[in-house]
């Protein structure tokens, strides 16, 4: 069917609006036909609601999976994380070999987390073999850290506790629902300051996974000097790294916005540590994506309607070993600063030469391999199909630009072929 | 020259390094090391100058002397003549000297007024209590914020840019009244500079049979090419720790990992415990005096380091090297090889009397605006402050101060400025005439650049490729040859500027430039 791809979208921003228009799209709205809608979570719920949802037509693609949540809700990744180690384990794959303390040694990627208030009474145990250590809590359903605060004391989540003991009547994992997660004290610290990495990965499918990072993500840094000190642990510019929080310190920059290139943290890492420590970051970083997709990719309503771009937030501790956060479903589309903008509207825009080749019409059926010449900023990270039928690792071989890794990853004896299936 | 005059000047030169290093830590640990190895069963009594050489050699000591021997052929200056005043070494031009002489008075009187105006002395001690607060926030003075409005830089590139263009030769006549002839540029003094052929020969290894990083090294060629062999090779030199060595491998390039290293042999710091001490008696002398200074190298820091996209996460470093940097009377040495002169002040009631001056700042080095940015990009290669403020003085003493003297010196920045307007002239005409007639000289906008050694203009990736160079050659000339072909490589949209104003915005942004492409195509690719 010829004609202007029309489009709709939920998130009224110019990154978005702007590469629409320029693609000649015409605007529309959720009553008429439309061929891409940029959803808001709420509305992909409501799509594949069992009430009120509504099949998609071939030529439509919105921008969720269904069932994203099991990917980007706090308390379900760590569900689904711990239920894929315990696959492996089943099936003695050398992925899961444990280290002298219990430790995984290739998947221990999240800190300890439990739910609260459900594994309260197991959150406890834990807590007392470590009675000096600090935890953060996070409630499950919120963003841009609202509502999180750090702990050192068990009288401090009091409140947990009661209603794990005296009510048999398990809540739903509802807004009232926290995780709680061992808090990496030991950052990795660049000018004295903490930072997180904030990583953009797209998915097109799966089953069979295909999915790529963007080459251009950033860090971004608390505005304040990284303290362990327990009397600042209630500071949350010393300790979260949101911009939505951090732009109301004093001291938030708006030119910079406390935001660092991944090439400049590249960089940076190869003068002081070496290239060979930083080439191995970022192999650890691509793994932790890859595995954390391959856990939940069973679970996932494998829609062909359907793709998403997801931002990862990492912590790098002192030993240059990255720990996954969490993952977002709606990274945000705002800009703070002028650099920002233009990565933004890059991100949007090779995004949407991927998923809707030469801006024709969408086509859910498309055949999910974009040439290299396509990808823009990304690069395949993974792209299972492939890796089925050459019988190889086809996980970033070429070389890449400066802020992923150039390294040789059919050396690593670490990540044996067999794994990659 | 004949063999004589020759072997004179060599005899000369040794005598002025071996006067150099007499005395220095070096020596006396040279020294120690001899006495030590007496008691060797290698060393014999009857052939000892023999062995006691040998076994320096194979200690490694020999090298570390070599080493330092090579610093100070670095930073030699010319031999004069033997009967020449001592001002001769510093300057042999007499009208330069006395511009020289002339601005540094202009910027102390405008320091002098500014803490007259605001009732500040340019000294005074702490007390105990500002002392304790000083040190407790030592790593993070970035996060305090004091009234900064009433301080401003004591002076900008642009103000020097002044005084250069109004250099004149009161010896010279160029018999070209009409001006046609001569120079189109800002810079009327007819200093000898190097022409592109000779440009060429001096960047030998940067022609386009040599392979660099910065360009070889891109994604798309394979690491077995070149870079792979390349690194190897730097590792090779690094454990040699053989400074000359390290100067030639530069030539062509440093990779990353290796670069915090190779710097380090290239400019002979060894960081030892010596060091470390030194620099923290010099962050004792920052938190027991104030300094007015200080107030100037804070705002410094605030208004570029702290704004730009690259630096600003190492902004509480740059105050740590700079507090200390003023105060280091170490760096006095280098005035020696310098044009400038020290700037002095008077203890409080004693005006005019010798024996009451001093120096001031106590290293004679008064910041202007966009000092700190030669710190910065060192920020990406040490984190150890000690180390990154060795790196950075030594860095100062060898290179950057040379951009802000005036001087005939074939580094300093008149001579840059020469060369960058001479090769603008000659290979682009039809471009400077255009930016001329619009008004806006191409040395105006590339001053800047310059002065700074092209730090917060230049990706860092891009900036450091280009300072290899700079160590490598030991020379800053090639920040004019750069300046130069970045207008060559803009100038299709220079030509369509209508205004100075449209120029700058043509060349606002040097970000996504690479650096090493455009220095080989300029230098051997444009036709003579």
């Amino acid at each position: 069917m010829a004609g202007k791809v029309k489009w709709v979208t939920d998130i009224e921003k110019s990154v978005l609006v702007n590469n629409f228009e320029k693609r000649g799209w015409s605007q529309t709205s959720t009553d008429e036909d439309w061929n891409f809608y940029w959803m808001s979570v709420q509305t992909i719920r409501n799509v594949f609601s069992i009430e009120n949802g509504y099949r998609l037509n071939d030529d439509q693609i919105v921008n969720h999976f269904p069932n994203h949540y099991e990917l980007t809700r706090k308390d379900l990744m760590v569900k689904n994380i711990k239920r894929y180690r315990r696959e492996l384990e089943r099936e003695a794959s050398p992925l899961v070999e444990k280290d002298e303390n219990g430790k995984y040694v290739h998947l221990d990627f999240i800190p300890v987390t439990f739910m609260l208030p459900g594994d309260y009474n197991l959150f406890v145990e834990e807590f007392r073999k470590n009675p000096t250590s600090t935890w953060i809590m996070k409630p499950c359903g919120k963003a841009q850290g609202k509502g999180i605060f750090l702990i050192n004391k068990l009288s401090q989540i009091k409140k947990w506790s009661r209603d794990s003991r005296t009510t048999t009547f398990i809540s739903p994992a509802g807004k009232e629902a926290y995780v709680i997660s061992l808090y990496i004290d030991n950052p990795l610290l660049i000018g004295g300051k903490k930072f997180d990495l904030r990583l953009y990965v797209l998915v097109t499918s799966y089953r069979p996974l295909k999915c790529y990072m963007y080459r251009l993500g950033f860090c971004r840094f608390c505005t304040m000097k990284y303290t362990p000190s327990t009397s600042e642990l209630d500071n949350m510019f010393v300790h979260l790294t949101n911009v939505s929080v951090q732009k109301h310190g004093g001291d938030y920059n708006p030119i910079h916005g406390g935001k660092w290139s991944v090439s400049n943290l590249r960089l940076y890492l190869e003068s002081t540590q070496g290239k060979d420590v930083t080439d191995k970051l970022f192999d650890d970083i691509h793994w932790i994506v890859v595995h954390s997709l391959k856990a939940v990719a069973p679970v996932m309503i494998n829609d062909r309607h359907c793709f998403e771009c997801y931002g990862y937030d990492i912590i790098i501790d002192d030993k240059l070993k990255p720990w996954l956060i969490e993952v977002n479903a709606s990274p945000s589309l705002s800009s703070t600063t002028a650099n920002d903008r233009i990565l933004k509207y890059n991100l949007i825009n090779d995004t949407l030469n991927i998923v809707v080749p030469n801006g024709e019409m969408p086509d859910c059926k498309w055949s999910r391999c974009p040439p290299k010449e396509a990808l823009g900023h990304y690069e395949l990270l993974y792209d299972e199909e492939l890796a089925q039928n050459e019988g190889v690792e086809c996980e970033g071989k070429p070389r890449m630009g400066p802020s992923l890794n150039k390294g040789n990853r059919l050396k690593d004896t670490r990540k044996p072929f067999s794994t990659w299936k | 020259m004949e063999p004589d005059s020759v072997q004179r000047q060599l005899s000369v030169t040794i005598a002025h390094i071996v006067q150099r290093l007499r005395g220095s830590k070096l020596h006396s640990e040279l020294e120690r090391e001899a006495r030590t190895c007496l008691h060797k069963s290698e060393v014999r009594i009857e052939s000892l100058k023999e062995d006691l050489k040998d076994f320096l050699r194979k200690s490694g000591w020999e090298k570390k002397l070599q080493n330092a021997v090579y610093r100070e052929l670095n930073v030699l200056p010319h031999p004069g003549h033997p009967a020449a005043p001592p001002e001769h070494t510093k300057e042999s031009l007499m009208y330069l000297r006395r511009a020289q002489v002339n601005w540094e008075k202009r910027v102390l009187k405008s320091l002098n007024s500014m803490c007259a105006e605001l009732g500040i002395p340019l000294a005074k001690k702490r007390s105990a209590d500002e002392q304790k607060e000083l040190l407790n926030k030592w790593n993070e003075m970035g996060t305090d914020e004091p009234d900064l409005s009433h301080f401003r830089p004591v002076y900008a590139p642009k103000d020097f840019l002044e005084v250069l263009i109004n250099l004149r030769n009161p010896n010279y006549d160029g018999g070209d009244p009409t001006g046609l002839r001569s120079s189109w540029g800002l810079i009327s003094i007819p200093l000898p500079v190097k022409d592109l052929s000779e440009l060429r020969e001096l960047f030998a290894e940067l022609a386009l049979n040599y392979e660099q990083l910065g360009i070889d090294d891109s994604m798309q060629i394979p690491v077995e090419l070149f870079e792979s062999e390349y690194i190897r090779l730097g590792q090779r030199v690094l454990s040699e720790q053989d400074s000359a060595a390290a100067q030639q491998y530069i030539r062509q390039g440093c990779p990353t990992g290796l670069r915090a290293d190779m710097w380090a042999l290239i400019l002979n710091i060894d960081n030892q415990l010596e060091d470390s001490l030194y620099y923290e008696q010099l962050k004792s002398n920052v938190i027991q005096h104030d300094l007015l200074i200080d107030n100037l190298i804070y705002k410094d820091v605030k208004l570029t380091a702290s704004n730009d996209d690259y630096y600003f996460v190492f902004e509480d470093y740059l105050y740590q090297v700079l507090l200390c940097f003023s105060r280091d009377t170490l760096v006095l040495d280098h005035f020696s090889y310098s044009s400038a002169s020290p700037p002095k002040s008077y203890i409080r009631g004693k005006f005019a009397l010798e024996d009451y001056t001093v120096v001031y700042p106590p290293n004679g080095v008064i910041p202007f605006h966009g000092f700190a940015m030669y710190v910065a990009p060192l920020c990406f290669l040490y984190h150890e402050p000690s180390k990154l403020y060795q790196v950075f003085r030594e860095m100062y003493v060898r290179y950057f101060f040379r951009l802000h003297c005036i001087s005939s010196h074939s580094s300093g920045i008149v001579s840059l400025c020469l060369v960058f307007e001479t090769l603008v002239q000659t290979y682009l005409p039809q471009l400077f005439y255009h930016l001329r007639e619009i008004g806006a000289q191409p040395l105006r906008i590339s001053f800047k650049w310059m002065v700074r050694a092209f730090s917060g203009y230049l990706a860092t990736d891009q900036l450091l490729l280009l300072w290899d160079r700079i160590l490598g050659y030991n020379t800053l000339e090639i920040l004019a040859v750069l300046a130069a072909a970045v207008f060559a490589f803009r100038a299709e949209n220079l030509m369509e500027a209508t205004s100075l104003a449209t120029a700058e915005a043509v060349l606002a942004d040097l970000s996504t430039l690479k650096v090493m492409p455009l220095l080989q195509l300029f230098l051997f690719a444009t036709s003579s």
